[in-house]
């Protein structure tokens, strides 16, 4: 192996170098910008920023360790990504609908977003669910909701992503038991909870239960699917919301796969053999406006993660080392100030998502500062990835912009940064140790709070919010409501679920679920059979309560 | 010496977006204010016991879960009972526009939607604060 370049040809570049870099000077130019996570950036990048760079070691080829060119041999000429546009609202019959407007317009994959009381583990009815119900998501109480969420949806034609972290095994219990309904056995089953319920702690906050037994019913999760689920996507270790809570991209790379790692050791430690459970880990990534560092950190984090697995846990089986990844476009890029922009910032996000080789996407409606998307705007931003897609030709090159002195520069110094990272978490003592000490919220909070002092002294420009701004400006476009009828539908279809279900077999199956909580038994079974009887999420939530405890945040920023 | 103004930044609601809340609360830290955070998923309950106890001046209330029609009546209500209506109430979040106009009329007074600049909040407070000090 050998490098790239003919490094006996670097003395003469490098004089070159310094002279153009005198000339540039000379324009009294500033030399280093910082772009918006913080980073220098030179006007122009050389070999000589890249001396080092091995094709072999460092780039391989697509499908290939370390995989920094795709995990897929054809990649997007093989597969195009997956359109997921994640919706959900109202009620279950509310959702469908907007399932079925969405699949019929072309779109390829579901995903649902739950409302707030679903993901804290509140059913409707409950007092903290009052005005909660159905607004950012769809409501979902028991089995019974979920029938009607996927009516018409045959569950072996479709795979599934469920945005749900802490009760994620009730939701999964419940998709196992619709396609029970629907004659699909649990084998057949294809999609993803997202479960990664350290970034949970870290920066998105929907926790219920403390670390400690949370990594307990995921390590329950990863060994029932394995046996059971063998296609579906365990965990979805998300960097996305860490990057909406304001960090930078390397430490939303780093965290992110700080977290995969912590996982990974977790279902070692419970006893799970790595190649048995890692190939269906899964991740997801934001995709922000810097396009060049973007794409570099997605084509870091797949080697990164393929060196770690293959090195550090041992991994054997190719799959193990194959970072698969969802990307949603950043929600916290978009305006309320002429929200009709934020269409052209969500198609540049895309395109790096799709140059960055991703598996799926998520393209953000135009105004989703407002409320939740109106159909006309959600049409939009499947047509921006159609767009993409079908017309401009980014599906037919495998990792085009390879081989760019910036990006394999950017590709390098994430990964750098990354290690910074995980040695700085290593002696904090690990993910959840470092949780504890609010070293990740601390990080992002500070990042985020220099971010808005940068926007506002202008030293990043957000076109119509700190310049280009429109005084007055009249909103021009519809906005979705949620009919204030959903809690009280909701409401009264538990009422009716409570009276008419078999109330000793939901105590029983209770009952059998905090034994098993108490102890050591796998409780992917016990809340099968919660869901089965219809018990409720919150029944269900409430019973582990009772073992678990509740998580308390360390108040930082 | 006057005293500094005391702010509680509260998040009502279940939903666990604080971005907003802890920029807001660093910013009115560093113009010179108290600022107590109360952290996340708080009840009306503890939002008014908490304001009424740590006796502030302000209350900033952030939102983004879509409840705010239901949680800031309550908590308005709420300061009211306690005789504590006379503090200055002000939210932020994903507020839609004809949410707003009768939030306003029920005593919100104002809301700073997304892209608003920190100064400007601080700017609102220290005015109605001191309007109301004097």
């Amino acid at each position: 192996m050998g490098g790239l370049f003919d490094k006996e040809r670097f003395e003469e570049l490098r004089k070159k170098n310094a002279e153009w870099e005198s000339k540039f000077r000379e324009a009294c130019l500033p030399f280093e910008v910082t772009n918006r996570s913080g980073r220098a950036i030179k006007p122009l990048y050389t070999p000589l920023d890249v001396a080092d760079l091995d094709y072999e070691r460092d780039l391989g080829f697509p499908g290939e360790f370390p995989f920094t060119r795709g995990i897929y041999t054809t990649m997007h000429r093989g597969r195009l990504w997956t359109m997921r546009q994640f919706s959900g609202y109202g009620t279950a019959r509310d959702s469908n609908r907007r399932y079925h407007f969405l699949l019929d317009r072309g779109q390829t994959g579901l995903s649902v977003a739950f409302d707030m009381p679903t993901i804290m583990g509140y059913d409707s009815d409950h007092p903290r669910a009052h005005g909660e119900v159905g607004m950012c998501g769809v409501a979902i109480d028991s089995l019974k909701d979920m029938e009607i969420l996927f009516e018409g949806i045959p569950l072996d034609k479709v795979s599934t992503s469920m945005t749900i972290n802490a009760p994620a095994a009730i939701l999964l219990a419940f998709y196992i038991c619709v396609g029970e309904k629907q004659g699909v056995p649990s084998e057949m089953l294809r999609g993803t909870i997202q479960n990664d319920i350290l970034k949970e702690y870290i920066a998105q906050k929907s926790w219920i239960f403390p670390p400690e037994p949370s990594m307990r019913i995921i390590t329950d999760i990863l060994a029932f699917c394995a046996d059971h689920v063998p296609k579906w996507n365990t965990i979805s270790i998300s960097g996305y919301h860490i990057r909406e809570a304001g960090s930078t991209a390397a430490q939303e790379l780093a965290f992110t796969l700080a977290d995969g790692f912590a996982y990974v050791e977790a279902g070692i430690a419970s006893g799970l053999d790595v190649d048995r459970f890692a190939p269906r880990l899964s991740f997801f990534f934001n995709a922000h406006l810097d396009f060049f560092e973007e794409i570099a950190k997605y084509r870091a984090a797949r080697r990164i993660w393929a060196r770690k697995m293959k090195t550090k846990y041992g991994a054997k089986r190719k799959e193990s080392l194959l970072m698969r990844f969802h990307t949603q476009t950043a929600g916290c890029t978009l305006t309320a100030q002429q929200p009709e922009n934020n269409i052209v910032r969500t198609a540049y996000e895309a395109m790096a998502a799709a140059l960055g080789g991703t598996q799926s996407l998520h393209t953000n409606s135009m105004d989703e500062t407002l409320a939740l998307p109106s159909e006309k705007a959600v049409q939009i931003a499947l047509r921006t990835q159609q767009i993409l897609a079908f017309e401009t030709g980014v599906t037919q090159t495998i990792d085009p912009l390879a081989g760019s002195y910036y990006v394999e520069y950017l590709t390098n110094r994430l990964e750098e940064e990354a290690e910074a990272y995980f040695k700085k978490i290593d002696d904090l003592g690990g993910v959840i140790k470092a949780i504890e000490a609010g070293f990740f919220q601390k990080e992002i909070s500070d990042a985020a709070y220099r971010y808005q002092r940068e926007i506002e002294k202008k030293d990043k420009i957000v076109v119509g919010v700190n310049e280009f701004v429109i005084e007055d400006e009249k909103l021009e476009i519809e906005i979705l409501k949620i009919d204030p009828r959903v809690e009280k539908e909701q409401t009264r279809a538990l009422k009716r679920l409570r009276e008419e279900r078999d109330n000793d077999a939901v105590r029983r199956a209770l009952e059998d679920l905090k034994r098993a909580a108490a102890g050591n038994d796998n409780l992917m079974p016990k809340i099968l059979t919660c869901s089965r009887t219809y018990c409720t999420l919150g029944e269900m939530i409430g019973v582990l309560k009772e073992v678990f405890g509740e998580y308390k945040e360390p108040i930082i920023y | 010496m006057e005293r500094k103004i005391r702010v509680l930044v509260a998040k009502p609601g279940l939903d666990g977006h604080d971005r907003g809340a802890k920029v807001v609360a660093s910013a009115l830290r560093d113009a010179g204010m108290e600022v107590i955070y109360t952290g996340l998923h708080q009840t009306p309950e503890v939002i008014v016991e908490a304001a009424v106890q740590e006796d502030v001046d302000v209350i900033g209330l952030s939102i983004l879960s879509g409840a705010h029609m239901a949680l800031f009546p309550r908590i308005l209500e709420l300061l009211r009972e306690r005789g504590a209506d006379d503090k200055l109430v002000v939210a932020g979040g994903i507020i839609p526009k004809d949410d707003i106009e009768e939030l306003k009329r029920m005593g919100i007074s104002e809301i700073f939607g997304p892209g608003t600049p920190t100064s400007q909040i601080v700017d609102y407070i220290k005015r109605e604060v001191e309007a109301r000090r004097a």
